[in-house]
């Protein structure tokens, strides 16, 4: 169980995510869209404190973070209950294919290299880039890229997976391998809080949808009630214009 | 012009050849200890530890700031007055020292600038999969950044080679205070410096072939 209370943040004067309160159930698929600025990434990126909220508080199982007080070690244990697959992939450039999967699980997991090394394989024929375990990220193009991003992150096995836009930044012909691998780790009901433009795709994967405008969640319910019956104006609004 | 007495330069370069090896052996202490030191440096001014970021830039400042030469004189004849446990040290130890402070400075400024320009993504996927500062930094980041120092960081090597020609000046007797030596006992000055001046030169682009070689290979692990 995951819940998030008064959840805070200001760029400057600019508040961006204006008291959010949202809970998520183990194994639910959320997905949250919206107009970009709106503040879902920095919803993301509050979660695990890449941006540190001016104010909230962030409980994942028996661990409670509140911005007021959060310590280092805190952080540290809330990234590790989380996993984040970024819009630009952001694999470790000096690791090989293999390595990226494998380096927090050594060195944040303590996991022994053998024991890690399966894992990576394991993963590595999962999303299909067996032939790939050696090569350094630089020579991968950029669907193969995002699928050892979401490998990296399925392979942490943490309470909530985080996807900020994971195709947002692919070129088209790269998206639906994204978007397969992306279905499969979903209907293993890992517990996952995706931003995402590709409405189909939500539709189909999401137990709920989340609608955010102006650092705040307008409106949420299941994919049938967001997609094809919005209550609010500006989901309806807003929906209009991206079909 | 008189003409020059190339039996005795020939014979002169296996003496001075003698003392390569004091030479290297000094400048190669002297690096791997101002790396060290410059990594630690460069971390430091990176994380901006307060209080301790004021000594370190004033230690880069000062080591900067003031000729080499005056840095190993005070250390070798001044500190010892003022510190006399420090009376019985040698020479050779004092150069290594000195040159290691010196060029841990410059190292380091080179090393933070490495280190920033490592793309912010790296600091954040880091981040994410929940590496202590201490992880990311040894395992992701620095070695991303060593990738971008190294040409400047063999070019100070190269530097420090050469400066520890100075070290004759505290007594010791390398490649230059063995030159300066025969050429006392000899007079003929042009001979002799002529003859250091092309084994100095002759290492440096021994180094700097490998240098090139080094960043082939470098290049090469990432290459597209």
């Amino acid at each position: 169980m995951i819940s998030i209370r008064g959840l805070t943040k200001r760029f400057g004067t600019t508040t961006v995510l204006d008291g959010i309160d949202l809970d998520i159930a183990a194994g639910e698929r959320v997905a949250i869209i919206g107009p970009s600025g709106t503040g879902k990434s920095t919803l993301l990126r509050c979660l695990n404190y890449l941006d540190r909220p001016e104010a909230g508080v962030i409980r994942i199982g028996d661990l409670t973070v509140d911005a007021a007080t959060a310590r280092p070690a805190q952080i540290l244990a809330l990234r590790r209950r989380t996993s984040f697959v970024f819009q630009n992939y952001s694999l470790f450039a000096n690791k090989t294919a293999r390595e990226n999967i494998t380096e927090a699980l050594i060195t944040v997991q303590r996991k022994l290299r053998a024991e890690a090394d399966a894992r990576a394989e394991a993963i590595l024929r999962e999303i299909g880039l067996a032939d790939k375990a050696g090569a350094y990220p630089a020579a991968l193009s950029g669907g193969q890229q995002q699928r050892i991003g979401i490998g990296r992150a399925m392979a942490l096995d943490a309470a909530l997976m985080l996807l900020d836009e994971p195709t947002s930044a692919l070129d088209p012909e790269w998206v639906g391998e994204v978007l397969d691998l992306m279905r499969r780790v979903a209907e293993r009901r890992q517990t996952m809080l995706i931003v995402t433009h590709e409405m189909q795709f939500a539709r189909e994967i999401a137990d709920r949808v989340i609608f955010m405008e102006g650092g705040r969640i307008v409106e949420q319910g299941p994919p049938s009630q967001i997609f094809d019956a919005p209550q609010d104006k500006r989901t309806e609004s807003f929906l209009r214009r991206v079909r | 012009m008189r003409a020059l007495d190339i039996d005795y330069m020939l014979g002169l370069v296996p003496v001075i050849l003698g003392y390569v090896p004091l030479t290297i052996g000094m400048a190669l202490a002297a690096m791997v200890c101002a790396l060290l030191l410059a990594c630690l440096l460069a971390v430091e001014r990176v994380a901006r530890i307060p209080v301790l970021d004021q000594l370190v830039q004033l230690f880069i400042s000062f080591f900067r700031g003031t000729p080499l030469l005056v840095q190993l004189f005070l250390f070798y004849y001044g500190l010892p007055q003022i510190l006399p446990f420090l009376s019985g040290i040698n020479g050779v130890t004092a150069a290594i020292i000195g040159l290691t402070l010196h060029f841990s400075a410059y190292m380091a400024e080179s090393i933070r600038a490495a280190i920033l320009g490592v793309d912010r993504s790296q600091w954040e996927a880091s981040q994410a999969v929940g590496m202590t500062q201490a992880q990311l930094m040894r395992r992701i980041i620095l070695p991303q950044a060593a990738r971008v120092a190294a040409p400047t960081l063999v070019n100070y090597f190269i530097d420090m080679i050469k400066s520890t020609s100075l070290a004759f000046t505290l007594g010791v007797t390398e490649m230059m205070g063995a030159t300066q030596k025969e050429a006392a006992g000899s007079f003929l000055y042009f001979e002799a410096f002529l003859v250091v001046a092309m084994l100095y030169w002759a290492i440096v682009e021994i180094l700097s072939y490998l240098q090139r070689r080094l960043e082939g290979r470098l290049n090469k692990a990432l290459a597209r």
